[in-house]
């Protein structure tokens, strides 16, 4: 298996370089321009300047090269300079810059991975721990009325768009209830128990929001996959053999189960880095995905490029991830 | 496999097929049962409920904005005076079209990928690098780009609103279907694996009839799973779209768009979100239960119950 | 209220009058929602309004627009003018006296040289710096001394009011910014985030897109200002909750505009915890009216002026168009308090509106109905109007915006009623303003009959903006389609009029002829006024101060800002 998970890295390196290529081409292609959201009064002239300052005017593929140089060389070496003070070579090193903010897109995105992975990535954990006793209970007790309000629920879960659920959040817990703050303070650092509240408070409603829909989802998926196995001979065999039902249900079915289940954490999790453009918008948390949707919104080339990239390389570590996993879950599957 | 409709009604013990039992099992269980009527009964109010109803939902009475629920406007008006009501029947069809289309090309996608890279290994890294690439397309962007190289070509072969309704569901069915593929592969990895499908491979099955006969129908939980998920998530897709502007025409309903336009109507007119966020909510339900009933009827130890 | 409450009540009234007499810093914390948050502090590599306000509460110009669209000095000592020989007799240069003892946030004092940099700065060919246009003409800035800035122009400008005037062209710091020219002002993140400044605030903290922490400047020119100790502008999200967060929740104290349907913001102001403020500068929402046939089977030639429109460049048509719209409408369903009917390009300031073309605020369907049949074009079987073998049938296209599809649908539903079909079409504003020359959604291509959208100028002189109307700025593919004159109205007498504008001084004069030019444009069939909209946004009834300003800044005067004692 290590040396499964060796070539599947070494083969990574080409896949992710066509996928850079193509986000860039599209990004390219695409029909957005940074200059859209001056104000009409900034004639033409000073457009294409200020194209041109921004390195568009040289043709695509030095740019894509540049880019390549700047996101594969100069950003790592920073790094290490700022994280060991070592210098190496001399003088300014361009780095990706971002064309809305003028600054470094890396600073940009550490800025405000925190807040995306406490929010996101706490939603995430919360719907997992929802949904999958929700899942199990619903095909244990299938047609039960815990399993046809699970149904109902998640039906509704995943058919009310976060856009939708976020606002009536905010209107019934912010404006007649006033119970939460419906804007997230990006400034509040947490030093005592009066902030930590502070900061519980902000996060309930954009974490609540998103764990919903994440455990309607997930739910569904682990009600099916559970109603699969159960019917399985090896669960009679279990239970003939005189293991407690909770045994049966839970190391033996529940780990059988997992393997769609594992697969759509396994997709979530780069998304968890993606942020959640929707609600994080919604609730002004300055997360990834907040940053995602200006970057596209204002054409900011360097910015999106960026971003899109790095959530390639999550996408296809963790899809290793998954893989590996199927293994451990399901001795059965074997990759040579 | 319905040779068993030809000569039935002369044998006595009628032969009976597997998608016959199906059927008969999908008839009993009353949760698939429901779905289909309600489903069944949605298309109906989308087809012909424009046309029994009357309303023009385009026509804009400027006097009774924002109404509230009256016999003249059942659902009440927007805010320049549009028939809610009427609105939500047209949108319908739009929406109900463009998440069944939708889901369809993206299952079929999904599956056939899933399936052919956890059967055969040769095409496991393969496809499945392409599905990292798909997964990584920044959805945004791509759409920008698609809409500004073809709408001008569909509009002119095929109208302004059927032209954008192809591409739409084209761009929504081929930027979803890469966790169905997913899913369905790892269960397919785990499958290939299992006492039956060894089996039929020592007897010298050939593979095409593997994945037809064993693969397939167990597979079919995820896959109805994705199946509901994605008609939601296509009707709710549409309605960001619409919202971009890369939509059908503004003046176009679909059941997405009345709920973003109308939230933030929510306390004015709650009519506004509250019957179009129904409307896909019973849809989506309605689809589930189906599925729900056909899973349970594929499976041959539920089937006999 | 008790009694004790009361008496220091009074007491408080008493000592403070004014707030104006509260000491800096002491009314604590201001929350300011930008629902497009801010990406950077400098208004020269700014991508928007909102940069520029927010640059605005740190940078100031030598001179400012007060809310009656009059010159306010700022750093400045009085405003040049010729009667006060601050501008020469030919018109070429002017020369300001900056205000005695004004010093930077860091504690050195102002100079003329921080000027003469700030030119410098926006003018190097390297810098893309987008507030160009405000140093148009410029041949040179100098230092005469210290205290005295000289700007020549090399041609007459009977208005020389745009360097380093209004929130676009404030003073830089030259010590901050000295490596920052040219290629190198994208490089310099510390100057453009945390820009040392004149203003009332100074920045402590930056976060691009997301929030800007600022407190008193300890060397504003005012001892007893700014109030507020410190200001935290928050971004992102969209208007209406922004504009709940204001009036609903009490969380903020100003939201910045409040674009919202009027009935959502009328029912959000009933909680009674703010108020809507609006001002009107120069924004009019339009139909612009394609003069050149944007029919695709014409390829390449498509929407230029070698193929003029075969309907619409009939007057009699347009103004039956125009006449057929119902604005009071229009403006009840999405603008209510910030818009006002208006049937000119230039609606403000007073002195340059004209009166001239009031025929079109009453909606006249029988009127548009005879000027149509007069045209010839003869209502159809399925009531649309056709005249040798075509339809009366337009593709009205605008960008992305819920107020702006309402009035399509609005406008179409008028349209119909006199016999012409639309098709509506709204596009996503960044690829409709982006001005991408590969894309054929963009405004300045105009694939489509009519178009809308609203546009506007800085400051109070039209010069520039009517410019966009000669002949020479139509977009077309030899200028890579740029160019504002989307309309493609093509008409000597105008041309002409316009250069007469550029060699005349004084206000009246330049009124005269700016309203004879606003009357030509609205009187061709390039051009159908709708709505004059105004700046709004949302102040809490704990704030005090507030000033709206339509033609600089909104937080113009957020000096004068405080603490509404309840």
């Amino acid at each position: 298996m290590f040396a499964y998970a060796l070539r599947r890295l070494l083969f990574a390196i080409p896949t992710l370089l066509v996928i850079s290529f193509i986000i860039f081409a599209l990004l390219d292609l695409s029909p957005g321009d940074p200059t859209a959201n001056l104000p009409l009064t900034i004639p033409a002239e000073v457009r294409e300047q200020i194209r041109i300052s921004l390195g568009l005017g040289e043709p695509f593929h030095i740019r894509y090269v540049k880019w390549l140089e700047q996101f594969f060389v100069n950003e790592p070496l920073h790094l290490i300079e700022q994280a060991t003070g070592w210098s190496f070579g001399e003088g300014q090193r361009m780095r990706v810059i971002s064309w809305q903010t003028r600054s470094p897109v890396t600073d940009l995105i550490l800025e405000r991975l925190p807040q995306t992975l406490w929010v996101v990535g706490l939603s995430y954990l919360v719907g997992i721990l929802i949904a999958i006793p929700i899942g199990v209970i619903s095909a244990y007790r299938q047609y039960s009325w815990f399993d046809q309000f699970g149904t109902l629920f998640s039906m509704i879960g995943f058919s009310a768009p976060t856009f939708f659920t976020g606002l009536l959040f905010i209107v019934i817990f912010s404006v007649w209830l006033g119970w939460l703050p419906s804007i997230y303070d990006t400034n509040l650092r947490v030093t005592n128990a009066q902030t930590l509240w502070l900061q519980i408070r902000q996060m309930i409603m954009p974490v609540m929001v998103l764990a919903l829909f994440n455990a309607a989802q997930l739910s569904r998926f682990m009600r099916a996959s559970m109603l699969d196995n159960l019917g399985q001979e090896y669960v009679r065999t279990a239970r003939a053999k005189g293991l407690r039902e909770r045994a049966v249900i839970l190391i033996h079915v529940l780990r059988n189960s997992l393997i769609p289940v594992v697969t759509v954490i396994a997709l979530g999790i780069p998304t968890i880095f993606g942020g959640a453009i929707i609600t994080e918008q919604i609730f002004r948390v300055n997360g990834i995905g907040q940053l995602l949707i200006t970057g596209i919104q204002g054409a900011d080339i360097p910015l999106v490029q960026t971003l899109t990239f790095m959530f390639a390389v999550l996408i296809v570590l963790f899809n290793l991830v998954a893989d590996l996993l199927y293994g451990m879950l399901d001795p059965r599957i074997r990759y040579e | 496999m319905s040779d068993a409709s030809v000569g039935a009604p002369q044998i006595d013990a009628p032969q009976r097929s597997l998608w016959s039992d199906v059927w008969v099992a999908f008839r009993r269980h009353r949760g698939a049962m429901l779905g289909v009527v309600i489903f069944t009964a949605i298309v109906l109010c989308v087809v012909f409920g424009p046309m029994v109803y009357g309303t023009d939902p385009q026509f804009i009475d400027v006097r009774a904005r924002n109404a509230p629920p009256s016999l003249v406007h059942p659902m009440g008006t927007d805010n320049i005076g549009r028939d809610i009501f009427a609105q939500v029947l047209q949108g319908g069809r739009v929406s109900m079209l463009v998440g069944v289309v939708a889901m369809l090309i993206s299952l079929v996608i999904g599956t056939l990928i899933g399936v052919l890279a956890g059967y055969f290994r040769r095409l496991d890294g393969p496809l499945m690098r392409m599905t990292d690439l798909f997964l990584a397309l920044p959805l945004l962007p791509l759409l920008l780009v698609a809409i500004m190289l073809f709408r001008d070509t569909l509009r002119v072969l095929f109208g302004p609103e059927a032209g954008i309704f192809l591409l739409i569901v084209f761009l929504i069915g081929i930027t979803s279907w890469m966790q169905t593929a997913r899913i369905v592969r790892g269960d397919v990895l785990a499958l290939k694996e299992r006492e039956f499908v060894l089996a039929a491979k020592s007897i010298g099955t050939p593979s095409r009839r593997i994945i037809l006969r064993h693969i397939l129908p167990n597979v079919l939980s995820p896959i109805m799973v994705s199946a509901t998920i994605g008609v939601a998530g296509a009707i709710i897709t549409e309605s960001a779209l619409s919202f971009l502007g890369l939509g059908f025409p503004p003046d176009f309903p679909t059941w997405g768009r009345l709920l973003y336009d109308g939230k933030d109507f929510m306390t004015l007119t709650p009519a506004r979100v509250l019957w179009p966020g129904l409307a896909i909510s019973l849809t989506v339900l309605s689809i589930n239960f189906v599925g729900d009933g056909l899973r349970d009827a594929l499976d041959p130890r539920i089937r006999g119950r | 209220m008790t009694l004790r409450h009361m008496l220091t009540g009074a007491a408080a009234l008493a000592l403070l009058a004014p707030a104006a007499h509260a000491e800096r810093g002491s009314d604590g914390q201001v929350n300011v929602l930008y629902w497009q948050a801010v990406s950077i502090m400098t208004p020269y590599l700014s991508s928007g309004t909102k940069d520029l306000e927010a640059a605005s509460l740190v940078l100031e110009p030598l001179a400012r627009f007060g809310p009656d669209g009059q010159l306010v000095p700022y750093l400045a000592e009085d405003i040049p003018t010729l009667e006060n020989g601050g501008i020469s007799e030919d018109l070429t240069t002017i020369t300001w006296k900056l205000k005695e003892g004004i010093l930077w946030s860091d504690g050195t004092p102002v100079t003329a040289d921080d000027a003469v940099f700030t030119w410098q700065y926006c003018t190097d060919p390297d810098g893309g710096c987008a507030q160009l246009p405000n140093f148009g003409d410029v041949a040179s800035v100098e230092a005469v001394d210290p205290q005295t800035i000289k700007v020549t122009f090399s041609v007459p400008k009977p208005y020389p009011y745009g360097p380093l005037v209004g929130a676009q062209s404030p003073l830089i710091q030259k010590a901050q910014f000295a490596n920052c020219l040219g290629v190198a002002a994208p490089t310099c993140t510390e100057a453009n985030t945390k820009p040392i400044g004149t203003g009332p605030f100074v920045v402590d903290d930056f976060k691009a897109n997301d929030v800007v922490v600022l407190s008193a400047n300890p060397n504003f020119r005012d001892p007893e200002k700014p109030a507020f100790a410190n200001m935290v502008l928050k971004g992102g999200g969209d208007a209406a909750s922004a504009a709940r967060s204001v009036l609903e929740t009490g969380e903020f104290d100003y939201a910045w505009n409040a674009q919202v349907e009027p009935e959502i913001l009328t029912a959000m102001e009933a909680a009674g915890k703010g108020k809507v403020v609006s001002a009107f500068g120069t924004l009019v929402e339009r139909i612009q009216v394609n003069q050149t046939d944007p029919d695709p089977a014409l390829g390449e030639e498509r929407s230029t002026v070698k193929h003029p429109h075969p309907i619409l460049t009939d007057e009699n048509v347009v103004k039956a168009l125009s006449l057929a719209i119902d604005r009071a409408i229009l403006i009840e369903t999405g603008y209510g308090a910030a818009g006002q009917m208006t049937c000119n390009l230039v609606p403000a300031p007073e002195y340059n509106a004209s009166t001239n073309n009031d025929w079109c605020k009453t909606r006249d369907v029988d009127q548009a109905n005879k000027l149509l049949d007069e045209a010839g074009w003869m209502m159809g079987s399925d009531g649309v109007r056709e005249k040798d073998g075509k339809r009366l049938s337009l593709l009205f296209q605008s960008s992305t915006n819920s107020v702006r599809q309402a009035a399509q649908a609005l406008i179409k539903q008028d349209w119909a009623q006199i016999g012409v079909e639309t098709e509506l079409r709204n596009i996503d504003g960044g690829v409709f303003f982006g001005g991408d020359p590969g894309s054929p959604d963009t405004f300045q291509k105009f694939f489509a009959d009519v178009e809308m959208y609203a546009n506007n100028f800085d400051g109070t002189d039209p010069e520039k903006y009517l410019g966009d109307w000669v002949c020479s700025q139509a977009p077309s593919i030899e200028n890579q389609w740029q160019g504002n004159n989307t309309s493609r109205m093509c008409n000597p007498d105008y041309d002409a009029l316009h250069a007469e504008l550029g060699k005349t001084a004084g206000q009246d004069a330049r009124a005269k002829i700016a309203i004879e030019l606003n009357d030509m444009i609205v009187n061709s069939p390039s051009f159908i006024p709708l709505v004059h909209r105004g700046r709004v946004s949302t102040k809490s009834n704990a704030l005090g101060g507030v000033i709206m300003n339509p033609w600089d800044s909104e937080l113009w005067n957020a000096a004068d800002w405080y603490r509404e004692k309840s």
